[in-house]
């Protein structure tokens, strides 16, 4: 028989040797990132001026900035905010709290998950056809909106039904035995204490729509475009004031769009510029998830069970 | 707190609800759009165009978009577009969709381009190859039977006895369809084994970086990156002008002795929106007159000054359909061009 301290000292070994393996990992994933964010901010910090942000695209790489790029991938997100946080949240909410549990439900649970791991281009032939053509709503913002919705919402069900899952059943329990109802319970209990999962999930949601590209090219994203939507209610158009939602209509471009433009121009001239919306895509996306993260850890203060 | 989320939702319910109901019945007066599409080889002389026809006319509106000369042609022919960049004439195919659709278009041509063939510098053997050489390095039977070419040996004797690298672009562009048209002698017709790819800046990289590396693509990637890269002159049995090897520049390309590589590039125009529209007319016309400065800017080869006066005078006559339906498209030099403009 060995002697127990052998056991043990063996133990403290495996401990120690995953630690160092698992800090390697990490190290591994955080450098990665480091140097992407790293290599981008040396080509692309210089371009990145005020002047960046408030110009059109140009030949001429100086003059060249990405307003109409920012300012297209920005609205077309508060349009799939607009879309998809609603009806994601609500969604997850029937089919986690409310939804009987049959061969129906689970059928659309089965589909749910599915349409996650659906190609997002897939959702751009579907949109091409369904909004562009039939709907008639035309290459616009509108369309990548709702394309960018749908390509999302899976996402934020998923991420709300996870949140309502993670609170304890004897929390609903307690509060029905208190006589509650069951909107009482929802909007007092269930949806305080996962709002932290669910916006985390929103907004992880978000940060993958800001990235894609291959959906809006499918249904019409324009590479070069020197005008803005129109604001509303501001000028007349064509004998008569913009009207509140024109700009919805209005045709666009995002910047991931832009940057690869100006990756593959000939020369070298276009690749700071590339590099700096590069930048500017990369401090969107971290900037989600810092507020993500934020949100998170304010909420889950609040709440001990 | 539940107020406060009660709140959000109504909000974002009211807000939804009458977005939707506002948004989707009415349509922007987008009247004032000059639509442009296509070709990403003749996107940035559109887009220089764009810009200063923008900065010369306020108020007037010009997107462009990239979606490669087929793209650009399918939305063309559904009558989507005003204008389309193309990097090759418009295809039977193309021209006969158009015609079922009704759509009536102008052919313009608006500068050069030449397909360049690069080798890494290190390279002191292939500085000129012919057109058979090529073609016997491309054509699709290379990846498969017995004499295949895998080595510059294969190639001609005397050559390394080393492993070629071959990149090309991928085959969605206008530029695979012309060369493997002009060298194999049937568009799309190609080799597999290739390091493919849409993004020309890699193909320079991957022969800039390789002794044994071959590629081809756009001149004005060759001419951005030539301190990096050679060009190797092509020699050509049926060359009209030449005899001898001939390397990509603007002057055989000009002068038509860069074959068969060198290539028109095209809008074409909706003849229902040059009617209708006043602005796609004048930024048509303003594209014709500054076509040879800036396309030279953004690093192509303009065509001659006549060839832009006969592309005003078709939009003067509104003559349509293309020369190029039925005839060889390959190996033109800009004489042939111009006697086709004539007819």
């Amino acid at each position: 028989m060995r002697p127990i301290q052998h056991i043990i000292r063996k133990g403290q070994l495996q401990d120690q040797l995953f630690k160092v393996l698992g800090v390697g990992l990490t190290l591994v994933c955080l450098g990665a990132l480091g140097a992407l964010v790293f290599n981008l901010a040396i080509d692309g910090l210089p371009r990145l001026t005020l002047a960046f942000l408030s110009s059109f695209p140009s030949r001429r790489p100086d003059d060249a900035g990405i307003l109409s790029a920012w300012v297209g991938s920005l609205l077309i997100m508060i349009l799939t905010g607009l879309l998809a946080i609603p009806l994601g949240i609500a969604a997850g909410i029937y089919l986690e709290e409310y939804a009987r549990k049959n061969w129906f439900t689970a059928l659309i649970e089965v589909n749910i998950a599915n349409l996650a791991g659906v190609p997002s281009i897939i959702y751009g032939l579907m949109a091409l056809g369904l909004l562009v053509y039939r709907f008639q709503l035309g290459q616009s913002i509108i369309t990548a909106g709702i394309t960018l919705a749908f390509l999302i919402l899976p996402i934020v069900i998923v991420a709300t039904r996870e949140a309502l899952r993670a609170i304890p059943q004897n929390m609903r329990e307690a509060a029905y035995a208190l006589g509650a109802s069951r909107w009482q319970v929802m909007k007092d209990h269930l949806l305080p204490y996962s709002a932290g999962g669910i916006s985390t999930g929103v907004i992880i949601a978000l940060g993958r729509a800001i990235g894609e590209t291959a959906p809006l090219v499918t249904i019409g994203a324009l590479t070069y475009i020197a005008f803005l939507p129109p604001v509303p209610l501001t000028h007349t158009q064509g004998g008569q004031l913009v009207g509140l939602f024109d700009w919805a209509k209005s045709p666009f471009t995002v910047l991931p769009i832009q940057m690869f433009n100006w990756v593959s121009r000939p020369g070298d001239d276009f690749q700071a510029n590339a590099a700096a919306t590069g930048l500017v895509l990369m401090i969107a996306t971290l900037g989600m998830n810092a507020i993500a993260i934020t949100i998170r850890y304010r909420i889950r203060r609040r709440i001990k069970w | 707190m539940s107020s406060g989320i009660r709140g959000s939702i109504l909000v974002a319910a009211a807000a939804f609800a009458s977005f939707v109901v506002a948004a989707v019945p009415r349509a922007l007066a987008q009247d004032t759009i000059v639509k442009v599409d296509g070709s990403s080889t003749v996107y940035p002389i559109t887009e220089a165009v764009a810009e200063d026809f923008q900065k010369a006319n306020k108020g007037v509106k010009v997107t462009v978009g990239v979606s490669g000369s087929g793209g650009g042609f399918k939305k063309f022919v559904r009558g989507e577009l005003d204008i389309t960049n193309s990097s090759r004439p418009i295809t039977q195919s193309e021209a006969d969709d158009a015609a079922k659709n009704g759509i009536e278009y102008i052919e313009l041509p608006i500068a050069f381009d030449a397909l360049t063939v690069v080798i890494n510098k290190q390279n002191t053997w292939a500085t000129s190859m012919t057109v058979d050489e090529l073609k016997k390095l491309w054509e699709p039977a290379s990846d498969k039977d017995a004499k295949r070419v895998t080595k510059w040996s294969d190639i001609r004797a005397g050559w390394p006895d080393s492993k070629i690298e071959l990149y090309g672009p991928g085959t969605d562009s206008g530029t695979f369809d012309y060369f493997t048209e002009a060298i194999v002698g049937k568009a799309k017709s190609s080799r597999g084994d290739y390091t493919a790819s849409e993004d020309d800046n890699t193909l320079v990289k991957g022969v800039e970086g390789n002794k044994n590396a071959l590629g081809y693509f756009g001149y004005a990637y060759y001419i951005s990156h030539q301190k990096r890269l050679k060009a190797v002159d092509i020699q050509w049995d049926k060359n009209p002008q030449a005899k001898t090897p001939v390397g990509p520049s603007k002057e055989t390309v000009v002068n038509g002795s860069y074959a068969p590589l060198s290539r028109p590039l095209f809008l074409y125009v909706n003849k229902k929106s040059l009617l209708s529209q006043p602005h796609v007319k004048m930024f048509t016309e303003y594209y014709l007159k500054n076509a040879a400065k800036l396309s030279e800017e953004v690093r192509y080869i303009p065509l001659p000054a006549k060839a832009y006066e006969f592309g005003q005078k078709r939009l003067d006559t509104l003559k349509t359909g293309s020369v190029f339906l039925g005839h060889e498209h390959v190996g033109l030099n800009i004489e042939d061009v111009l006697a086709r403009e004539e007819k």
